[in-house]
């Protein structure tokens, strides 16, 4: 019987969530501490001549101004190519030149207007294309000389390429001469912000022992602790990094930044507390945003509407630094060709270093920007064979036997079943074949399919782990490094460890921040694995408490501990159930009416490191990033205006193969707000840089995000194929419903316009700017 | 008209009680709110008026706390979402409609959902309540569990 799972259980953060109890990073009391600022570049490719902060230093309440030359330390989780204050040269506008440490903010402020710099600009390299043309200038002159801190990273020496990763299947050649019809097809997609509510912001003070306590708005407060203790030579235990409530993530909060900066600022002024707090125009446009892509596909179809092959070159633009970007640029190689059975393909992913803003993850791990040009493509394909673009897909969707882009065999338990989100989505969404219909002069309605999926990236070694303890009222406390930022992670937690005991999910208390000394790291709360990774770390957590539940009830009722059953907080003998001992008078020891104490109180804890990862081999891309996949297909209706070329759009709809639905609301309300974010950022979001590489205005007056009535309906189905050695079959679903929602309503307004849709964000100008079809 | 000058001592009525605070005059009333009297319901977003984190309620109008001056609320009663002690409809709605994830925005929606109650006793028209609440952002969410969480605010009282 479920006790939690399948059921729509209440947030565990609601209340506090409500009533403003929810702290967050910089909630915590300011008295004594310090305030830092940030200076930051005005160029997006210079030299930088001299810094002149005597000014700034003459500021009554100015502690310390730091710049590049406080420190030669660089930094990045896979390529160290990222100095925390720019030294010597700037690589894109809005990167940290200078910080200043300050009574207050204001103060600091004022002292950070007083700095002058002299910048000597280089000449500036704004797309990838541009930056891999012969005789572009290098924005990183020696970028083979960096540190790498995975062997799977390849900067190739002379160029602006970060890393390659490349998929090699089959024979292209010989199978593009099989096919009838062909589509070759360029994209672009411009870089845009993640925009949690939530600024990027970081607390540092350091003990007189030399002890560092790093607060933190982070994804990755495991990773900070790692960062700090290898660039700064401090050991690992003695680094604390604590993490409160975190106002939306979205993977841009994965990165280490300024948690380093704030350290620094804390170092300079002898360990004193420091709150390091950046408006809203430094987080769009010096901490780093989402990518932008180049692509270059071609695919091929046979007669009978199969594809047959594909040839696929993808620029990833990770800006100035790397990051996380070069494993962004093996995911896109991972899935490059969506969930289809493809025999022949060749694929090239690079990552490609320009003058903007650097990159991190964003919700999708680039899979919101690849899927795109590819399911554009599979629209233009269908069209021209002539099929319902649905048909098309489940023509050639990826079913088991068939290999992966990086040849793994897939299976049910593996990949999920495409076909039956297809099938499933027909129904819900009402799929009508998917051309545009008239509704009245110059106004149609259309539909526009596309599917996803999605493995992981982590390192092949990640870790998670899972405490748990008892309270004298027979409830339990359930600590792990999960840090909780809107995903609902602890909640999901906590209704697996009640399934497993066979309680209701309000006997489990969580912890809702993280503490690097008290939590058993996770690392990285990403990439969706809480429920997966965290997930099987509860499990063995819950094993370990029912085997030590089971020891201390042999011993009270005198028989074997295999006899003996927990269930709806009581431990009892399969053979007389009506005899039982309810949680709270055995989970602390057992004492007997005579006193006598018996067993001993149950603690539980579980571990779990991914298993049978691989690196992809360099020439052929064979190998396996992640343990599962996760997929699905995605609809969006549009109302369009065909004369003034803009566009609502009525709904969008999800069918997602879970593995298993563990709370339905929660997941419902996960794969509706990817929805919305996918259609926020495709229907209106980029940076817009200048031609000197200059970003304009980056805030959100002008950089615009949806909000309520412009919303559509949103639909979500589950299909539940179990993943075989996931907590209950689940499958990763967080972010999810991001990834086909620029896809799905390119090809609504593709089939709606007429007009082979290419770039993003698709304003009514970008359509207007489409030549349409028949013109071409 | 009264001129500040330096630091001055101010009487802000927050949440029922009288404090004096010490503000210079360019101080947010935002800060002033969390960095002074430890209220931190209402948050920064954006200081620029633009998202609507940072909304509190002052003499029962929604007002964006990052677009006034601390000096400006003298004599004015300010209402925060510490101030809504966890009885108001509108927090037993946003609990019971999901109406949050990150929960980073939802002091603000509480704050323009509890005025417009406060202004429009009864149910008004969907466009009003977009009206009103297209103030503010969520990232998180897709708006419609904080439209249904409007519903079941009025349908509770
Ligand atoms: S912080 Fe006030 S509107 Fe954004
Ligand atoms: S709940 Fe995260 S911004 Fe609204």
């Amino acid at each position: 019987m479920n006790t939690a799972i399948g059921k729509s259980v209440r947030r565990k953060d609601a209340w506090d969530k409500v009533t403003g109890k929810a702290l967050y990073t910089d909630d915590f009391p300011i008295s004594g501490v310090l305030a830092a600022r940030l200076l930051t570049s005005t160029c997006a490719h210079a030299r930088i001549l001299h810094i002149d902060i005597s000014k700034a230093l003459g500021i009554k309440g100015v502690k310390a101004v730091l710049t590049g030359a406080d420190c030669p330390e660089l930094f990045g989780p896979l390529l160290q190519d990222r100095p925390a204050l720019a030294r010597d040269v700037v690589r894109y506008a809005g990167e940290p030149v200078a910080l200043v440490v300050a009574t207050d903010k204001p103060t600091a402020e004022r002292a950070v207007r007083l700095i002058k710099v002299d910048y000597e600009p280089l000449a500036v390299v704004l797309t990838p294309s541009q930056a891999m043309a012969e005789g572009t200038p290098l924005i990183h002159k020696q970028v083979n000389g960096y540190k790498k801190l995975l062997t799977d990273i390849y900067p190739e020496a002379g160029t602006n390429i970060a890393s390659r990763y490349r998929m090699q299947k089959g024979n292209t050649a010989e199978a593009f001469q099989r096919c009838k019809v062909l589509v070759e097809q360029r994209f672009f997609l411009p870089p845009s912000a993640h925009l949690a509510m939530e600024v990027r912001t970081a607390r540092a003070e350091i003990s007189s022992d030399g002890s560092v306590l790093i607060t933190a708005s982070s994804q990755s407060p495991y990773s900070v602790r790692k960062q700090l203790s290898e660039a700064f030579l401090i050991p690992a235990g003695k680094i604390q990094v604590r993490v409160p409530y975190v106002g939306g993530g979205f993977g841009g909060k994965a990165p280490v930044m300024l948690e380093v900066l704030a350290f620094l600022a804390s170092r300079s002024v002898g360990g004193k507390a420091v709150r390091l707090t950046i408006p809203r125009e430094q987080d769009m446009a010096s901490a780093p945003c989402r990518m932008g892509l180049e692509a270059d596909l071609k695919v091929g179809v046979d007669e009978n509407g199969l594809i047959q092959a594909a040839d696929l070159t993808y620029l990833l633009d990770c800006g100035a630094y790397t990051d996380i970007s070069p494993y962004m640029t093996k995911a896109i190689a991972m899935d490059c060709t969506g969930p289809y059975h493809i025999e022949n393909l060749s694929c090239d992913a690079i990552c490609v270093y320009t003058n903007h803003t650097y990159v991190t993850s964003f919700r999708g791990f680039s899979h919101e920007s690849f899927t795109f040009c590819i399911e554009r493509v599979l629209d233009m394909l269908a069209s021209k064979c002539s099929l319902d673009p649905l048909e098309f897909r489940i023509r050639n969707a990826i079913r088991p036997g068939s290999l992966t882009p990086s040849q793994v065999e897939c299976t049910a338990s593996l990949t999920g079943d495409l076909t039956k989100c297809l099938n499933n989505i027909k129904q819900l969404a009402q799929w009508n074949g998917g051309n545009a219909v008239p509704i009245k002069e110059n106004t149609v309605r259309a539909k526009g399919v596309a599917c996803f999926w999605k493995t992981e990236n982590p390192p092949t070694d990640a870790i998670s782990g899972a405490m748990i303890t008892f309270n004298p009222d027979g409830s339990m406390n359930l600590n792990t490094g999960v840090v909780e930022m809107g995903s609902n992670g602890q909640t999901h937690l906590a209704q697996i460890l009640a399934e497993k005991l066979q309680v209701d999910a309000d006997q489990v208390h969580v912890v809702t921040s993280v503490d690097t000394r008290t939590a058993p790291e996770h690392w990285k709360t990403v990439a969706s694995l809480t429920e997966y990774m965290a997930g099987l770390a509860v499990v063995r957590a819950a094993d370990d408490l029912l085997e030590q539940l089971r020891s201390n009830g042999s011993q009270v009722f005198g028989c074997p501990a295999d006899e003996i059953e927990v269930a709806n907080g009581r431990v009892f003998s399969k053979k007389n159930p009506e005899q039982f001992i309810a949680f709270k008078d055995i989970v602390q020891g057992y004492k007997s009416q005579q006193g006598e104490s018996i067993g001993e109180p149950v603690l539980g804890r579980g571990g779990f490191m991914l298993k049978g990862l691989s690196m992809l081999d360099p020439q052929t891309g064979q190998g396996k990033t992640g343990p599962e996949w996760t997929l699905g297909a995605q609809v969006v209706e549009v109302e369009a205006d065909l004369k003034a070329f803009s566009y609502r759009i009525l709904n969008a709809s999800t069918v997602i193969d879970v593995g298993k639905v563990i709370n339905p609301e929660s997941m419902r309300a996960m794969i509706a707000g990817g929805m919305a974010m996918g259609i926020s950022l495709s229907s209106r979001e980029a940076y817009i840089y200048d031609q000197d590489g200059i970003p304009r205005l980056p805030n959100l007056r002008t950089y615009k995000l949806m909000h309520i009535g412009q919303e559509p309906d949103y639909r979500v189905g589950f299909v539940e194929t179990p993943e075989d050695n996931s907590p209950y079959g689940l499958r990763s679903f967080a972010e999810h419903g991001v990834i086909g929602i620029p896809a799905a309503l390119g090809n609504a307004l593709a089939a709606a316009f007429g007009r082979q849709l290419v770039i993003l964000p698709l304003t009514p100008e970008t359509i207007w700017r489409t030549p349409s079809e028949e013109h071409v | 008209m009264v001129k500040y000058e330096g630091k001055v001592v101010i009487a802000l009525q927050v949440n029922g009680e009288a404090h004096e605070v010490a503000v210079r005059p360019s101080d947010l009333l935002l800060d002033v709110l969390r960095e002074q009297l430890g209220l931190t319901a209402a948050k920064p977003g954006c200081l620029n008026g633009d998202c609507g984190a940072c909304t509190i309620m002052l003499d029962g109008w929604p007002v964006k706390s990052c677009l006034m001056l601390a000096v400006e609320a003298e004599g004015h009663v300010v209402l925060t979402v510490e101030g809504l002690n966890g009885t108001a409809p509108i927090q037993k709605a946003f609990v019971d409609a999901d109406a949050f994830q990150c929960g980073y925005c939802t002091s603000g929606f509480l704050m323009v959902c509890h005025a417009l109650k406060t202004q429009n006793p009864l149910m008004p028209k969907e466009n009003i309540i977009e009206e009103w609440l297209q103030s503010n952002l969520c990232r998180c969410t897709g708006y419609q569990e904080i439209r249904r969480a409007v519903r079941l605010m009025y349908e509770s009282t």
